[in-house]
């Protein structure tokens, strides 16, 4: 079997797991929901501020939810990689002919496809709130870079998981870098209304270039060769994490 | 062929611990193979060198004439690995964990499903074939882990310490199967453990380990024998004293004598032989005997002969 089609039968085996943790399940979806209705209420009259590009804030935070919800699954992915090795999953996983590749791309492809999910999810509730998002093609767009994202983190946090191999040490990462990646974007607010210098340092920020990709069919002013560009970006980011992840797994295979 | 050939492997853990220091042995296709000793003594070491998960410092392992360091690959599709630790999906089925080791080893999918039928009706694991593994009593998820081990017909079966944590009725099934498994399947097994008595009843051959290398190495019938003769047991009235050992020291046939409280022990070439010379012995001495018995040497006296050393203290040492 080829390494994609391995990567298929372990992607397979992620997602039927986490399809029997209800909890895990309603907290994955009711979470982001809770985010947007949150701080749409709470933050309504910020638009009276100009640079928004719109007068709607639910309008400019939808496509900056999906983000968030995605960057944010993505960071903790590492915690069911965490669980494998504990229990000697990817031991065995080693001792077979599966290529190491698709033992640790699975995991990251598994985090594309929940963060899409919940992409999709916020954007029905958007709908609900009376966000459109720019129809069919920005509804894609935003799918697609809340997928690129989600893998993209995935791949970080899988390789920190290889390497500290303990849930503590990858809390603490997690939340290390969740907030103020967060901030150092223009998920919340506007970029212009965003300090001078925490806007520059935002340009490093893989998370602005998912927002701005995600918004820029949405709110007016951002042309198609930039979001092509932002997208192109979190493609290659998407890989270099996912390169990371495996230079870490071999590391990780060097200790045994 | 040699099923498997281990040469010279040595192994230093970053911490400066000695695992493996000039393991050698081989195992001839279709044996049940034993590799004992006491915890730390490097037997799930010298397995893991040889599944491709570790790679010694020195020395030189092949697997179905496949070199574990050069061919890894070839390695793991001739051989089927039960680890220590488990290592099944908790929260997938039993045959849903068999299914993914089938597609993992590159079996069609009707395959899959046929020999996972299969091994569920050997490991009595049918009925419980759609139930979570968590849910699985210790014993069922041993079953399953071996069951999972032997999914793709491999050649050799690594068994690393297939009973430990299983209680004795469990462990007794488990000997059961695999004993039934050694016979039935025409499978080169290599199994570590550190109960004498395991090794006793499932291995054809035995390699005994201490400090990372091989001491002894045999049928389990010819290293006791080596120890040449019988163990006659004496038990006194009262507590033994150096006259006891004394007369039944001189007596012919005797290679050593011990006394340890009411006990005293001979080590004699024939014991059907000696029993009355040492009963006559000791009643002309005047000493009262309530008891006597004749047994073989265990692997337990195999171990203490060549290492010098008791079993039982230096797997409590090595824990």
């Amino acid at each position: 079997m080829s390494a994609v089609g391995q990567t298929a039968v372990l992607l397979w085996r992620v997602m039927r797991n986490l399809s029997r943790q209800p909890i895990w399940i309603v907290f994955m979806l009711v979470q982001p929901m809770f985010w947007l209705l949150l701080y749409s209420q709470l933050f309504r009259r910020i638009t009276d501020l100009h640079g928004f590009g719109t007068t709607s804030y639910v309008n400019y935070l939808t496509p900056g939810i999906a983000i968030m919800t995605a960057f944010f699954s993505g960071s903790w992915a590492g915690m069911g990689t965490i669980e494998d090795l504990d229990r000697g999953v990817v031991e065995r996983f080693l001792t077979t002919p599966a290529h190491r590749v698709a033992i640790v791309s699975a995991r990251i492809v598994q985090s594309g496809v929940v963060s899409t999910l919940q992409a999709l999810l916020v954007l029905l509730v958007g709908l609900a709130l009376g966000a459109r998002n720019g129809g069919p093609v920005g509804w894609i767009v935003i799918l697609l870079a809340s997928g690129l994202i989600g893998a993209g983190f995935a791949g970080f946090s899988n390789g920190i998981a290889l390497l500290t191999r303990r849930e503590e040490s990858m809390i603490a990462v997690a939340n290390f870098i969740g907030l103020p990646l967060l901030f150092f974007s223009s998920i919340l607010i506007a970029s212009t209304l965003i300090p001078h210098w925490m806007r520059t340092a935002s340009l490093a920020n893989p998370v602005e270039w998912a927002v701005r990709a995600a918004r820029g069919h949405v709110i007016p002013g951002t042309s198609w060769e930039q979001i092509v560009m932002y997208l192109l970006l979190l493609a290659v980011f998407s890989i270099a994490t996912t390169v990371f992840a495996t230079v870490c797994f071999g590391a990780y295979r060097r200790t045994l | 062929m040699d099923a498997v050939v281990v040469e010279g492997l040595e192994k230093t853990y970053p911490k400066g611990v000695r695992a493996l220091d000039g393991m050698t042995f081989a195992i001839p296709e279709g044996q049940v193979f034993g590799l004992l000793g006491p915890n730390g003594a490097g037997k799930s070491t010298t397995v893991r060198i040889l599944v491709t998960l570790t790679n010694p410092d020195a020395g030189r392992a092949t697997v179905m004439g496949n070199d574990v360091r050069r061919e890894p690959a070839a390695v793991r599709r001739t051989i089927g690995y039960v680890p220590q630790a488990s290592g099944v999906d908790r929260e997938a089925t039993g045959r849903e964990n068999l299914q993914l080791q089938g597609r993992l080893q590159g079996m069609r999918s009707g395959d899959v499903e046929r020999r996972a039928d299969e091994l569920l009706e050997l490991f009595s694991l049918t009925d419980k074939q759609h139930a979570l593994v968590r849910t699985f009593s210790g014993g069922q998820k041993r079953r399953l882990d071996v069951a999972m081990g032997l999914m793709h017909r491999p050649h050799v079966l690594f068994l690393d310490e297939p009973t430990t944590g299983l209680d004795p009725e469990a462990r007794a099934a488990m000997w059961d199967e695999l004993a039934r498994l050694a016979a039935a399947e025409k499978l080169t097994i290599l199994l570590t453990t550190h109960y004498l008595e395991e090794a006793d009843r499932l291995a054809e051959r035995v390699a005994i380990v201490s400090r990372g290398r091989v001491v002894a190495d045999g049928e389990p019938d010819a290293l006791k024998r080596e120890l040449r003769g019988e163990l006659v047991t004496v038990e006194l009235k009262a507590t033994a004293d150096g006259r006891a050992t004394d007369v039944v020291g001189a007596l012919d046939g005797v290679n050593d004598v011990l006394t340890e409280g009411y006990r005293l022990f001979a080590r004699v070439d024939h014991g059907a032989q000696a029993v009355p010379t040492i009963l006559g012995a000791l009643d002309d001495a005047g000493v009262e005997v309530a008891a006597v018995t004749v047994s073989r040497p265990s692997l337990d006296d195999v171990y203490l002969h060549y290492t010098g050393r008791d079993f039982r203290s230096d797997d409590e040492a090595g824990r």
